[in-house]
């Protein structure tokens, strides 16, 4: 008896979870999974198939686009982490107090402002008559005015600050909890700042590092305003190939289709990433 | 032999923003001592042991090890290991590879690291955990490690910040003992420091007493006990009863004293600095007082008082008695004698108390504090 | 706003009392086609309130997909894309021509947009707001742009802009001496002339500094003098004009494209009385002026133009000769289907190096 209605308190508690999980994330994939199977065969008439799954296969411009979305990501990521890395190491180890607080809300303040507004501002910046370009030719460095923006080197700057502070906080954290004694002890040992590094302080860090990269993996595979406005006419993005499909080609089909390799994907690079760094999810993803 | 001292500090100053941490300390250490740092928390003990191994710099003065200079020198440079407050055992790693990270440092060959390393865990005494992981040691265990870590390095000193600190009593008791026997067997010179006087007396072959940035007094344990330069190290080290007193006259080296109550007692073998009409401070240490329960059975010599028990502190061999010294008003702890003699003592009872005047030590009071 | 919201529910109670219902609009439209003043004017004269939902003709047809039909009581697509989306989704109900002034309307665009919307015997939309794309030149720096294919000339390269959207395509298979319009009902053909168009245009892609998706993106662009010429909407050429005199819109040697906006009445809109109240409304010529002043385009409404402000009406006229306004190619209904061959097209030029 008791049991029993120990187990109904435990799944009243659990109930708007288990909604929450249900309606908001598990019934939409369903949904949407149906829908790509669905291949449409005249007006109004669809038949279940996997036509839309061959057609991202035998189409080139698709799995190119959503291999080249993959790598970007890849690079954004990485670059994030190489920046990110040293600022956080800095926050953590190198100040205190109200220096540290202060720091850390400077890496905030961009997240004040929505993405739009950021990448506005990056498109002020990077353009041929913006910021960037006027202060070389100021200075002398130029003679003419230098296009930044639509290429894809804007892109991996737009994603890199959109998504450094997902990469800083998980850093920042895990570094802090490094006891000095421990890189004191490197050093002590006879090790230098290298050896320290690599063998004491990334160690302890990779949790942080590995969910900070999945964070910012994501972010940037799903990115969708960065890429669009920043990059250049051959800079596709899978996720605006999402948004053409579903909008402005009424093919909900192939969109569909596309929704679900882009989270096959992005699970897969994540599994491999803990798999790589021998790091399991609920150890990064559970601090 | 006129081997050079493995640790020379001359002069050594280290100075913060707003005090002086460390203030003109000099002292040398043999090599295949033990010496220890003793003083309370916030004296500049660990700031010292932190200028030797590196990590902080001297404002001035001169820092030797084995006859070389250290100043300007980077902790990885120096012939020095340092066993941390918390051990500071890599987690990441795995035993065999924490004691082998200061080899892989200096670049030894793998299979000599293996050998090395299962050659130093044998000597700690524990052969064979090269594989486990930090988490799965025990406390002593991991004190052993972190020993064994410095020692495969072969430092020409090891500095030990409180690492005992963390363990329970029981335990503590057993590595002071392990700690020294390590010693021995190492050879090595240790650099000790500790807040407990314990610690410091059971191991060292020479303790320095520390306070408020400065050393009070240098010597072996004994001396310091039972010899102790300043009121600060008699009060410090060991117990003591403390009461003040006027100096009423001098002859030679012995003092005749009447604190404030109006008692008259004497007091031998004081320094020269003491004159009549000074005000001083009187330490006894409670086994220096004999307990009676009659007046007679005190040597002339003594000063012999009487007393009422307050309580009456039953703690096996350190038991001790507390009384309110009916003379001059003062409470004395005195240790209760093994013998049993004493065992029916209650609060209340009338005792009398009496002790030689050679057991007692005096220092001038300080005028400003 | 206080003093608005009592004062609006003073009119809605009135209005209960005489027996009229007041309900609120939620109306899917294009940014300046439901302006402040005039949302103001009806909700005092109706009693109804109004909910604007700006967007454009694929994500409104999108929006109505997702609730077939639901979440809006009048939209406003353009005339082409009304049938096929009628055909493939359902989400339009049709026009009750008793409930609508049709003497409000210039006749002629009310008759040709019911030609057009007309789907299986049934009129869905009526038209309301018509206005051209063409060429946006500045004109002092890229005075030999005439035409869309000029946009490929070396003279004006990485200095020219236009969208990667079924326009372009249209746009540009007109400037070729081509009749895309026409061969709508035939597959082939229409392939024929994508396949010319896309070698055309991937042949241009080096001159194109950006495809861009947004106006004010395309304003910037030619603001700054980044680009000089590009395919866009009279109305952004216009507004350009008004701060820098040597930039405006022309219209192409081939012909502008023009297109007619429409009023449509979603499938499961619950305020038709509103939706119908709204249209007869806006349809007076006081209020067409109004929303022509905001918009910059004109209306079908007749004598809409009399209130309209003598700069558009000079801007309009400088870009318009009686010979280009004949010769504008007003979009026939897209045939269902047709947006896929269209769609791969631009897949292929997008992906083109």
């Amino acid at each position: 008896m008791s049991r029993d209605a120990s187990r109904l308190g435990l799944l009243l508690l659990l109930a708007p979870l288990l909604l929450w999980l249900f309606l908001l994330i598990i019934l939409p994939h369903i949904g949407l999974f149906v829908v790509s199977v669905s291949e449409k065969v005249g007006v109004r008439e669809y038949e279940i198939g996997f036509g839309n799954y061959a057609a991202f296969f035998t189409e080139p411009l698709y799995w190119r686009t959503f291999a080249r979305t993959a790598i970007m990501s890849m690079l954004a990521t990485a670059l994030t982490l190489i920046l990110g890395f040293p600022i956080a190491y800095y926050i953590a180890k190198l100040t205190k107090g109200r220096t540290k607080t202060t720091l850390f809300l400077m890496c905030m303040i961009p997240f004040w402002v929505s993405e739009l507004v950021r990448t506005y501002g990056w498109m002020i910046l990077l353009r041929e008559t913006g910021v960037f370009s006027n202060f070389l030719q100021y200075v002398g460095l130029t003679s003419g005015p230098i296009e930044f923006l639509y290429n894809d080197a804007a892109i991996m700057v737009g994603l890199v600050y959109t998504s450094i502070l997902f990469m800083v906080v998980p850093l920042v954290t895990t570094l802090d909890s490094l006891d000095d004694s421990l890189i004191e002890a490197g050093y002590d040992l006879g090790g230098t700042s290298l050896s320290v590094m690599r063998e004491i302080v990334i160690p302890h860090a990779m949790p942080g590092i590995v969910s900070g990269c999945i964070v910012v993996f994501m972010l940037s595979l799903g990115n969708y305003l960065t890429p669009i406005l920043l990059g250049g006419k051959d800079s596709l993005w899978f996720t605006g190939m999402i948004y053409t499909q579903f909008i402005t080609r009424f093919n909900w089909e192939l969109g569909s289709a596309f929704g679900f390799l882009l989270l096959a994907l992005s699970s897969a690079m994540v599994f491999f990433g803990l798999k790589l760094s021998r790091q399991s999810l609920s150890n990064t993803m559970g601090r | 032999m006129t081997e050079a001292p493995d640790l020379v500090c001359r002069d050594l100053v280290k100075d913060f923003d707003r005090f002086r941490a460390v203030d003109h300390v000099s002292f040398e250490v043999p090599q295949g001592s033990f010496f220890s740092i003793l003083g309370p928390s916030g004296c500049g003990k660990t700031t010292l042991l932190r200028m030797v191994a590196g990590f902080q710099t001297p404002t001035g003065g001169e820092l030797l090890i084995k006859g070389n200079s250290m100043i300007g020198v980077p902790p990885n440079k120096r012939p020095v290991s340092m066993v941390f407050q918390h051990l500071a055992l890599f987690p990441t790693m795995s035993i065999g590879e924490n004691v082998g990270f200061g080899l892989r440092q200096r670049g030894v060959g793998r299979s000599e690291i293996k050998t090395r390393v299962e050659e130093v865990l044998a000597r700690v005494g524990l052969p064979g955990i090269t594989d486990r992981r930090v988490d799965q040691l025990s406390g002593g265990q991991k004190q052993r490690v972190a020993i064994a870590r410095c020692m495969v390095l072969e430092p020409d000193v090891l500095l030990l910040d409180e690492p005992l600190g963390a363990l329970d009593l029981k335990l503590r008791e057993h590595m002071k003992i392990e700690l020294k026997a390590l010693q021995h067997e190492f050879n090595t010179t240790f650099v000790y420091i500790t807040h407990d006087q314990s610690e410091a007396l059971v191991m060292s072959d020479n303790v320095a007493v520390m306070n408020h940035g400065r050393f009070e007094q240098i010597g072996t344990p004994h001396d310091i006990y039972h010899a102790p330069a300043t009121a600060f190290v008699a009060g410090f080290v060991g117990e003591a009863n403390r009461f003040k007193a006027k100096v009423t006259g001098k002859g030679g080296s012995t003092l005749s004293l009447e604190p404030e109550s109006g008692a008259k007692i004497t007091v031998e073998g004081v320094g020269s600095d003491i004159a009549e009409g000074q005000n001083v401070e009187v330490f006894l240490r409670p086994e220096a007082i004999e307990l009676s329960k009659t007046e007679d059975s005190f040597d002339d010599d003594q000063n012999v008082t009487a007393g009422v028990v307050t309580s009456v502190l039953f703690n096996g061999a350190n038991s001790m008695v507390t009384l309110k010294d009916t003379a001059f008003g003062a409470t004395l702890t005195v240790a209760l004698p093994q013998t049993g003699a004493f065992s029916d003592l209650h609060e209340g009872d009338s005792v009398f108390v009496g002790w030689h005047p050679s057991k007692a030590r005096c220092y001038l009071v300080e005028r400003s504090s | 706003m206080h003093i608005k919201a009592v004062s609006t529910v003073a009119f809605a109670l009135s209005f209960a009392v005489s027996g009229a219902q007041a309900e609120t609009l939620r109306l899917l439209t294009w940014g300046g086609y439901a302006p402040e003043d005039v949302i103001a004017k009806f909700e005092e004269e109706t009693g109804h309130t109004v909910e604007v939902t700006t967007s454009n003709n694929e994500e409104m047809i999108a929006k109505l997909r997702a609730t077939n039909g639901g979440g809006f009581d009048l939209a406003q697509p353009s005339q082409d894309r009304i049938t096929s989306a009628q055909e493939e989704f359902g989400i339009y109900k049709p026009i009750d021509m008793s409930r609508v002034q049709s003497d409000l309307f210039i006749p002629s665009m009310l008759e040709a947009t019911a030609g057009n919307t007309t789907y299986e015997g049934e009129v869905y939309g009526l038209p309301h707001v018509w206005g051209t794309s063409g060429l946006v030149v500045n004109t002092a720096a890229a005075g030999d742009v005439k035409d869309y294919t000029d946009l490929c000339d070396a003279s004006v390269s990485g200095k020219v802009s236009y969208r990667l959207k079924r326009p372009t395509l249209i746009g540009f298979a007109y400037s070729m001496g081509l009749d895309p319009f026409s061969a709508y009902s035939d597959t082939d053909a229409y392939q024929g002339i994508l396949d010319q168009v896309e070698a055309k245009l991937t042949e241009c892609k080096p001159n194109v500094k950006t495809y861009w998706e947004g106006g004010d993106e395309i304003k910037n662009l030619l603001r700054s003098g980044e680009v000089v010429a590009s395919m866009a909407w009279d109305t952004g050429g216009w507004q350009l004009n008004a701060d820098n005199p040597d930039i405006t819109f022309v219209a192409p040697e081939s012909g502008a494209l023009g297109w007619i906006d429409t009023f449509a009445l979603p499938a499961r809109g619950r305020a038709d009385d509103a939706a119908y109240d709204w249209i007869n409304f806006v349809m007076r010529p006081d209020i067409a002026a109004m929303i022509t002043n905001t918009a910059g385009n004109f209306t079908a409404a007749v004598d809409g133009d009399a209130g309209v402000s003598a700069d558009l009406k000079a801007r309009y006229q400088g870009s318009f000769d009686q010979e280009a306004i004949d010769n504008i190619k007003w979009y026939p209904p897209v045939p269902a289907g047709l947006e896929a061959l269209e769609g791969a097209t631009l897949d292929r030029v997008n992906a083109a190096n």
